[in-house]
């Protein structure tokens, strides 16, 4: 299973949803957007991601599921 | 910070007779929900507001020629109103648990409007661009007369929608970052430290709004905006005016006083830049021209404002409610790790922002129901918050939820901008109170301690304690 994470920046709000949802995952920058950390790959199997996405305030956060 | 709801009091409330939907408005009144001459049907009848009759998302729409010319059977509830015990939603409000996701609510100056009850609902109507927060659009809710009487007055942030919201809040975004509050979180221990020592000096007994409550986030807001914490009497004054004001003069003035507060220490950061938030604000948008002068001592009267009162609040009915859990105060002792989790559990249970408001600038489909252009909508974040669909056994305090997407901080573009920096101070100053004072307990009985009107934030006035 293939998992992809998507941030939509223009959207984003820096609410820090995603970081504090899922650290593993997902950090903030220095201008508060959120972006994946850079060993995300391995966030695919964080049983947080998808809360995560889902704590988004604004839905900035789009997670896609594909069979490899 | 969430947006504030400025609501207010029920005794304020005009009598029965003039809540008639048809009653013409006044002058600053605002518009009726639905103008007579488009000839479209009144509001349909609150149906959801009894235990037999049908949801809201179930009821067939009804053409207009058929429309029964009369007021629905189920008044609209009152909102807001008191509550009867300081951590729950008030006892009134009851009928809106039973028509999730959607009821109808009566305000102060005879309006109905919409009531969002349903967390789902709340989360997608919060998160839709067809709800405005412009409360200068003249259709937009007032649930207080205070509220009706400044509104039209521009408010930065939580008062503007997109795109110029959006411009101004990725302007304050670096400041509140997980990590930059993380770096302040040793400053706020000390805050709170230094606080616990000077309570346990004086006392007992303490007052905990006016020893600890109020000046732990008081101080690391002022800290963090550069403002000179030896003016906090001035600000606190100010603020509480601002929120429960007696009447619109009261909150004109506060407001005013505030502006002129700002303004001139806005021209000493121009001078001077300090290493506050306002110093950087001036230096990188101000003297850049990417702020007006205006628009920033409004974003700092918001700062200074939300970041205290709602933080203060929180940390005194926090710590009146795990008082009055010991079961669940004694789990957070034994396993302090749990506190990131109690904190996220209180903001949901609390709900002490509650009743924030939208109007409809365009038809908004929700759970079978149209919200129409021009119609009024109030989320009760209280209600929301105790929705079983959403929290299982939503009235019990549970450190252990799963899952927690509550809106206690909003939800949407206008998200607590400040949550982080709540949630840190929250954790640090509950953990600390209780680390330092394990024998707090309450100087009165719990029934006499007195707590905040419904018309405003909610929080307990006094919270006299012993050890």
């Amino acid at each position: 299973m293939d998992i992809g994470i998507a941030i939509d920046r223009d959207v984003c709000i820096g609410a820090g949803q995603c970081a504090l949802a899922a650290p593993g995952v997902f950090t903030q920058d220095d201008d508060g957007y959120g972006t994946l950390l850079p060993d995300h790959a391995r966030g695919g199997d964080d049983p947080m991601l998808r809360v995560a996405a889902r704590a988004c305030p604004v839905g900035a956060v789009t997670v896609t599921e594909h069979a490899t | 910070m969430t947006e504030t709801p400025l609501t207010r009091s029920p005794a304020d409330r005009p009598p029965e007779s003039g809540r008639s939907a048809f009653r013409r408005p006044g002058p600053g009144l605002p518009a009726p929900e639905r103008p007579a001459s488009t000839g479209s049907a009144p509001e349909p009848p609150a149906s959801g507001l009894t235990a037999s009759g049908p949801p809201p998302a179930a009821s067939p729409v009804v053409p207009p020629s058929v429309a029964p010319p009369v007021a629905p059977a189920v008044p609209a509830i009152a909102f807001p109103q008191d509550r009867t015990c300081p951590y729950h939603p008030p006892a009134a409000y009851a009928p809106l648990r039973e028509g999730r996701p959607l009821a109808r609510i009566s305000l102060f100056d005879g309006r109905d409007v919409w009531v969002v009850t349903g967390q789902g609902a709340a989360r997608e109507l919060l998160a839709d661009p067809r709800l405005s927060s412009d409360r200068t659009l003249p259709a937009f809710p007032s649930t207080t007369e205070r509220f009706a009487a400044t509104r039209n007055r521009r408010v930065a942030l939580l008062g503007l929608d997109d795109p110029e919201h959006h411009v101004q809040r990725r302007m304050l975004v670096p400041s509140f970052t997980l990590k930059r509050i993380a770096a302040l979180r040793p400053g706020i221990q000390e805050t709170v430290d230094r606080l616990l020592d000077r309570m346990a000096r004086q006392g007992p007994p303490a007052e905990l709004v006016n020893d600890f409550a109020l000046p732990v986030p008081s101080m690391v807001i002022c800290a963090l905006l550069g403002v000179p914490y030896g003016d906090h009497d001035f600000f606190e004054a100010q603020s509480r005016r601002l929120l429960r004001g007696p009447d619109a003069a009261d909150i004109e003035d506060a407001r005013d006083r505030l502006d002129s507060y700002f303004g001139s220490l806005i021209e000493r950061e121009e001078k001077h830049p300090g290493d506050g938030l306002l110093g950087e604000l001036v230096r990188d948008q101000l003297r850049e021209g990417r702020v007006d002068r205006e628009e920033l001592v409004s974003l700092a009267t918001i700062l200074l404002v939300a970041g205290h009162e709602t933080t203060a609040n929180m940390i005194s009915l926090g710590a009146f409610t795990l008082l009055g859990h010991p079961e669940r105060l004694a789990e957070l002792r034994a396993e302090p790790a749990l506190m990131p989790a109690a904190v996220e559990e209180l903001l949901r249970f609390l709900s002490i922002a509650d009743g924030l408001l939208r109007v409809a600038v365009q038809d908004v489909e929700i759970a079978g129901t149209t919200i129409r252009e021009g119609e009024g909508v109030v989320f009760s974040t209280s209600v929301i918050n105790r929705d079983e669909r959403a929290f299982p056994e939503p009235d019990t305090l549970d450190w252990r939820r799963p899952v927690r997407h509550h809106v206690a901080f909003g939800f949407g573009i206008h998200q607590c901008l400040g949550q982080n920096l709540a949630r840190a101070e929250m954790e640090i100053a509950l953990r600390s109170l209780f680390d330092r004072f394990p024998g707090l307990r309450l100087a009165v009985p719990a029934d006499t301690v007195p707590f905040k009107p419904g018309d405003t934030i909610q929080g307990m006035l006094e919270l006299p304690v012993t050890w």
